[in-house]
């Protein structure tokens, strides 16, 4: 395929000023999706179009760019995402979470806590944690603008009466810094409790919804709960059949068709370096 | 001992080789020409360059060629080209009064100034698979002499400049001269749209959809009583103002296909009756689509004209929101990326809520 | 134009624009921005850095009668970024004040709407110092614990109107503190309290 010259970063410094502009407003007012005028990317939408806009306005020549999808390096869509950041920037990339100046990411968080002055970008299918409760944006936008989240606490309330528990695991919504409701996109909710407090930057980018919300550093992000049930972490039984890891979140794997089953780190980077860690003490 | 699958990279590589391989086909058979897809499958074309909303023939041939003739996946290539173009400003408004026409019917009068024009259409074809067709020199059709309507029988005004001029139906009004446009490849659109939002939004979306969706106000899921006061196809001058000059300037022909639907009557409260108007408009020739987007935009304006709402086509949010079939296909499609992590997140709950279960099941006993 | 604006544009404004980024989402923390930037006088750097990365012609912007004076500085905004001028400050997508010399009233910018508390002004001020010295403190998203900040000329009653512009939250302006090359931002979300 021939390649003309395309700009830093692929997209034009128009499109890049629009949606930084956006990025601030959502800085500013965290969990408020701001619209934004999303391109139409050289990707299909679903493929991380709006984390890419996203990546691809804030992104400069000094960054070094992680991009995950369900935690793992490797995995296609990262992989073909990386490539296009590397092909059309010339940014250095990496695997290793404290490294990376940027990561994006598809449905995790990663379990190497993140730092000071890290970018984490979300990719996010449908932004609005009220639709699949109330599919009109004319609707749910009055309710973000009058704080009316009843509806929310009804649907979670009813999965308790019908189920014994809160029957969303992963998507699970929060509230940002005592004002808006926001998807956290679907992350586990083993996920949740990274985002409270943390000190990276959070931005997240809906492309083919149009929208652009963020948590700032250091900022309280609660998920919805009642007194009576609070929220609970997803616990696994297992521990990670390659490095041993209890605390991380396991990707199961089907070893043959006689009910054999076992349990990997979803993130490749933190399962890898606590190999290499083993296998050095183990030298010693 | 179990080792993470790896890979990614070399996958994608063969995957993108093996795609241009079954693209070629047979090496026996001659490669396709762009020009071939252009002339021998126009209507292929038109319906890329409408919903891929470029106008652009050669551009779209070469997306169908590459997308193997998934035409919603050449919509797609035409579109991410689209969106890294300059833009210079917007056309004038197009006078299709003045097209030159090869075609052009109405179901409203027997016969007008300008006449009836069949022109090239399937409509009174018989549904016979073409024998002839199967041979590559089967002798070259003769096209009959003078087809344009326009050169042959004066000037044709559009029918529904007839009615209004009895005041039978509502006016068009012309938009102030300098007054803002939508654009909605630039600014998200919000609800309500404005009318040329929804119209843009209808003329790039997907013929499928508007033909389902105005199919069902036929069948009663909001009715409009449309009757067809114009189908016209031909050659539309685009022109654009230009600042320095102080005039505007032709900038080329277009092909178009413009549907005017002569709909329900409205009126009452001391107003007179008027019928009302529905409009569609394609790149190219594509009558399905034109008519379609009609009868949609007609539906749409249920508020408007105070109609109750009895049909997903009267339902602005919905219509407009899932129209566009880049962004419908995406979303459907990316169920296919992996999606371990959620799912593992549902089992461990499903699992959670069987243990429980089976422990009231066992309390109970 | 005398005055050069970015000589890279793609690489001057992502860079600026990570400072304003950095700023913004750490309230308090002072960035540089803007540096090797020769806009005409009075004009900082910062300013300027910040106005040309995030103005265009689809950002009405607002310039205030002491910098509009300067026609220089005007012409230079306006020819490089293409923004048309703002009629009233509440038309601004972008405001640009000298907290010396112009008088700050947060009221009297956009707002912003209560579903789109996104559609109000970025209020941009030049100023004589900035610093990270406690005579005001900021809490809130993006600060942990506590940040102070210490910027000048800080017109009298402006704890009084920063208060009133969080408390009306989601709407409020954000505000850009510019000085020299360097940048400070205070989002309408944080909190802004008298210090020693």
């Amino acid at each position: 395929m021939s390649t003309r010259a395309y700009n830093f970063a692929y997209l034009d410094e128009q499109t890049k000023r629009m949606i930084r502009r956006a990025i601030l407003k959502a800085i500013a007012i965290p969990g408020y999706q701001v619209p934004f005028a999303s391109r139409e990317m050289p990707m299909p939408y679903g493929w991380g179009t709006g984390g890419v806009q996203v990546t691809a306005s804030i992104l400069g020549p000094d960054d070094v760019l992680k991009v995950i999808d369900q935690g793992a390096d490797d995995t296609t869509n990262a992989v073909s995402i990386r490539a296009f950041f590397v092909r059309t920037a010339g940014v250095r990339t990496t695997t290793d979470t404290s490294e990376a100046t940027i990561i994006q990411t598809r449905h995790r968080v990663p379990e190497t806590p993140l730092s000071e002055g890290q970018i984490l970008v979300y990719q996010v299918p449908i932004p609005e944690p009220l639709r699949y409760l109330e599919p009109r944006e004319t609707e749910t936008r009055t309710m973000h603008a009058l704080g009316e989240y009843g509806v929310m606490h009804v649907k979670l309330y009813e999965d308790i009466s019908r189920h014994g528990h809160i029957a969303t695991t992963y998507a699970y919504p929060a509230r940002v810094a005592g004002r808006y409701i926001m998807d956290p996109s679907p992350i586990p909710k083993f996920d949740n409790p990274k985002l409270d407090d943390c000190p990276a930057l959070q931005l997240f980018g809906a492309g083919r919804e149009k929208r652009i919300y963020a948590i700032p550093p250091h900022t309280r992000v609660v998920p919805l709960d009642f007194e009576d049930h609070p929220f609970e972490r997803t616990k696994f039984d297992s521990a990670c059949a390659l490095c041993g890891a209890t605390d991380s979140y396991l990707d199961e794997v089907v070893t043959d068709d006689a009910g054999g089953r076992l349990f990997v780190c979803s993130d490749t980077d933190y399962c890898e370096k606590r190999q290499a860690a083993k296998r050095k003490d183990a030298a010693e | 001992m179990y080792v993470a699958v790896k890979g990614g990279e070399r996958a994608i590589r063969n995957a993108h080789a093996l795609l241009a391989d079954r693209r070629r086909g047979n090496r026996d058979t001659p490669e396709l020409t762009t020009a071939q897809i252009d002339e021998q499958l126009a209507l292929a074309v038109d319906r890329v360059m409408s919903e891929g909303s470029l106008y652009d023939r050669g551009i779209a041939a070469l997306a169908i060629k590459q997308a193997r003739g998934d035409l919603i996946e050449a919509i797609f290539l035409v579109r991410a080209y689209r969106t890294t173009l300059p833009r210079f400003g917007f056309a004038e408004p197009i006078d299709t009064a003045a097209m030159t026409l090869s075609r052009r019917v109405s179901a409203t009068y027997k016969d007008l100034p300008g006449g009836q024009v069949l022109g090239p259409t399937f409509d009174y074809s018989h549904r016979l698979i073409d024998f002839g067709l199967e041979t590559e020199d089967a002798p070259a059709p003769t096209a009959p002499a003078a087809t344009a309507a326009s050169d042959a029988q004066g000037p044709s005004p559009r029918v529904t400049d007839l009615i209004a001029r009895d005041d039978l139906i509502e006016r068009e009004l012309a938009p102030r001269p300098g007054a803002p446009v939508s654009d909605i490849t630039r600014d998200a659109l919000a609800f309500p749209a404005a009318r040329d939002a929804r119209l843009q939004n209808l003329a790039r979306g997907d013929e499928g959809f508007l033909l389902s969706l105005a199919y069902s106000t036929q069948r009663g899921y909001g009715r409009t009583h449309p009757f067809v006061g114009e189908i016209r196809f031909g050659e539309a001058a685009v022109e654009m103002f230009i600042d320095d000059l102080g005039f505007a300037v032709s900038i080329g022909d277009i092909a178009l296909t413009e549907c005017q639907m002569v709909n329900q009557f409205t009126g009452g409260d001391g107003r007179p009756a008027r019928f009302t108007r529905g409009y569609g408009l394609a790149f190219g020739q594509s009558e399905r689509k034109a008519m379609s987007m009609a009868l949609v935009d007609r539906a749409l304006r249920a508020d408007e004209f105070g109609e109750e709402h009895k049909g997903p086509a009267q339902d602005e949010e919905f219509v407009l929101s899932h129209s566009d079939n880049v962004q419908a296909t995406g979303f459907v499609e990316h169920l296919k990326l992996p999606h371990y992590v959620d799912f593992q997140a549902e089992l461990a709950l499903l699992r959670q809520l069987r243990r429980d279960g089976g422990a009231v099941a066992e309390a109970a006993e | 134009m005398s005055a050069m604006a970015f000589a890279d544009p793609a690489f001057e404004s992502q860079a600026a624009f990570r400072a304003i980024l950095r700023a913004i989402a750490s309230p308090g923390a002072i960035e540089p921005c803007g540096r090797g930037l020769k806009p005409p006088s009075p004009l900082s750097p910062a300013a300027a850095a910040a106005i040309l990365t995030l103005a265009d012609f689809e950002t009405p912007l607002w310039i205030a009668p002491s910098l509009a004076e300067w026609g220089e500085a005007a012409a230079y905004l306006k020819f490089h970024t293409g923004a048309p001028l703002a009629a009233s400050p509440r038309d601004a997508a972008f405001a640009l004040l000298d907290l010396e010399r112009d008088s700050l009233d947060l009221k009297s910018f956009a707002q912003g709407a209560p579903d789109y508390p996104d559609r109000s002004t970025t209020v941009v001020a030049e100023t004589r110092s900035l610093a990270r010295r406690p005579m005001m403190r900021i809490s809130g998203p993006g600060v942990r614990g506590m940040a102070e900040i210490e910027f000048g000329p800080t017109p009298g009653d402006f704890l009084s109107q920063w208060e009133a512009n969080r408390s009306t939250f989601p709407l409020g302006v954000d505000l850009i503190l510019a000085h020299g090359a360097e940048v400070a931002v205070l989002p309408r979300s944080v909190r802004v309290t008298g210090g020693e």
